[in-house]
């Protein structure tokens, strides 16, 4: 066997740099095949939440892995500090959606109940608190604010320099990271990957594919699916400001370094390089009516991102029978999920072998059956 | 470091910089008045609380971020004096409130 790598991970995002990361760290020899710059990247583009309350409903699995990467997240800012010296500014003090009127709160109401009654879904200590239970905690919400959820797991992090730590950290493992390679074939032969780019051909051992909605091209290659239904949203971004927002809230954060991020829309249309600002006016009303204060604050930018986004909103994680060793991976959180990308997808790799018991649930096959759960996976 | 030039015969206007008088001249900016005041006119950055002063003089830099009048983040190089104008050196991030 005459095979470059142990590991080919094909998208350099932060899904695809996590676990390689994580495999770099198990010593392996990894190559890292990316897009360039101007790709569509939901790594630079997304709201950094490490966020757990809303998430599983129609899957409870998820609610387990999504607890599991709560928990490690910790770890995983740690490990990235002392091998970089990069720190990604993790916050996990709970986190809020809070409500404007009494509609909206009856409906978040039913939506932790939901959440609650659902059999073999993980304990998120979800509560929907009251107005002036939350003004304890957030003293500057305004008079329209009805209350909310709040959920001790939730917390956010800097994205931005987590994608950068992940890349420091590839280099400082010695692993490969070609930029401008996206792979046009995947071929299986002698018990070796060979995975054809313009300049060239890569082989490897293993193959993991983590090219965000590329994989829905991708994964036939290797005998997989990856049925994706990407969305766009929009995000608003203010000057920086003095700390106001002690705890993150689904839809406003305050960044480490001050500025507010205000998000996020969810489009169909999937032109990045556009803004709807009927759908800006919206979010920035809404968030200048949850925290009054907001609107003496200069918006300093406005942007929108496409979404990585499998097609019921849950993970997809899942591996080749046709092609033993082949593995596929898209998801939705690829923030809040790093951690489980570092250390459990990355371990499960470089074992050869997915554990049922922790991602059988997330297998792709379960889009083979009519009665596939069609939530979007997060509310 | 700045020195106004003998011939410029404008009217002066008062402003209050940081709680103290300053007689700057009409159609000075605010970045221009502290320039020449003599002060110690650095404002603090809002990350690293580096010292910064007016740069391009033309509304690019932002640099020149000062508190006019209780609203902070104001480019005080596009913004012209006014008598009785309150300014204040913004040390850091603007308040959410001002």
């Amino acid at each position: 066997m005459s095979k470059d790598y142990d590991v080919a991970v094909v998208g350099g995002g932060l899904l695809g740099s996590a676990i390689a990361w994580g495999l770099g760290r198990l010593g392996k020899r990894v190559v890292v095949l990316d897009e360039g710059d101007v790709a569509k990247r939901a790594s630079r583009a997304n709201f950094a939440l490490v966020w757990v309350q809303s998430k599983g409903l129609g899957m409870p699995a998820y609610t387990g892995w999504t607890m599991r990467a709560s928990e490690t997240w910790g770890r995983l800012a740690a490990e990235l500090k002392d091998q970089t010296g990069l720190d990604v500014a993790l916050q996990q003090n709970g986190g809020f959606h809070l409500t404007l009127g009494e509609n909206e709160f009856a409906q978040r109401a039913q939506l932790v109940t939901r959440m609650h009654n659902q059999v073999g879904a993980a304990d998120y200590r979800m509560e929907m608190l009251s107005a002036s239970e939350v003004k304890k905690m957030l003293p500057l919400i305004g008079p329209e604010v009805s209350g909310g959820s709040f959920c001790p797991w939730d917390g956010h992090v800097n994205s931005l320099r987590t994608f950068r730590a992940f890349h420091t950290g590839l280099k400082l493992f010695g692993i490969e990271y070609f930029p401008e390679r996206p792979v046009s074939a995947i071929s299986r032969s002698g018990g070796e990957f060979r995975l054809s780019t313009a300049q060239g051909e890569i082989r490897a051992g293993k193959v993991v594919l983590s090219a965000g909605n590329a994989n829905q091209s991708l994964a036939p290659m290797v005998g997989l699916s990856a049925p994706m239904g990407p969305t766009r949203g929009q995000i608003v971004v203010t000057e920086r400001t003095m700390p106001f927002l002690p705890h993150p809230l689904t839809t406003i954060r305050q960044t480490d370094e001050g500025t507010v991020m205000i998000g996020d829309s969810k489009e169909d249309q999937l032109d990045d390089r556009t803004l709807n600002h009927a759908v800006s006016a919206v979010m920035a009303d809404r968030a200048q009516r949850t925290f009054p204060h907001l609107a003496r604050l200069n918006v300093i930018r406005t942007w929108s991102g496409i979404r990585v986004m499998p097609q019921d909103g849950f993970p997809i994680y899942d591996q080749s029978e046709s092609a033993p060793g082949a593995f596929v991976t898209c998801c939705h959180s690829g923030v809040t999920l790093a951690s489980n990308h570092a250390f459990e997808i990355a371990r499960m790799v470089a074992a050869g072998a997915l554990e049922p018991e922790l991602v059988g649930a997330f297998s792709a096959r379960r889009f083979d059956t009519n009665h596939a759960a069609t939530g979007s996976g997060y509310y | 470091m700045f020195k106004r030039s003998d011939q410029d015969s404008r009217p002066s206007v008062r402003i209050v910089v940081d709680g103290a008088a300053l007689a700057a001249r009409e159609g000075d900016t605010v970045s221009a008045a502290l320039l020449a005041s003599g002060r110690d006119v650095r404002r603090a950055t809002a990350v690293s609380g580096a010292p910064r002063l007016p740069y391009c003089m033309m509304g690019v830099c932002f640099d020149c971020l000062v508190t006019i009048d209780g609203v902070g983040n104001r480019q005080g190089c596009l913004v012209p004096v006014a008598e009785g104008m309150q300014i204040e050196i913004q040390k850091g991030k603007r308040e959410i409130g001002r």
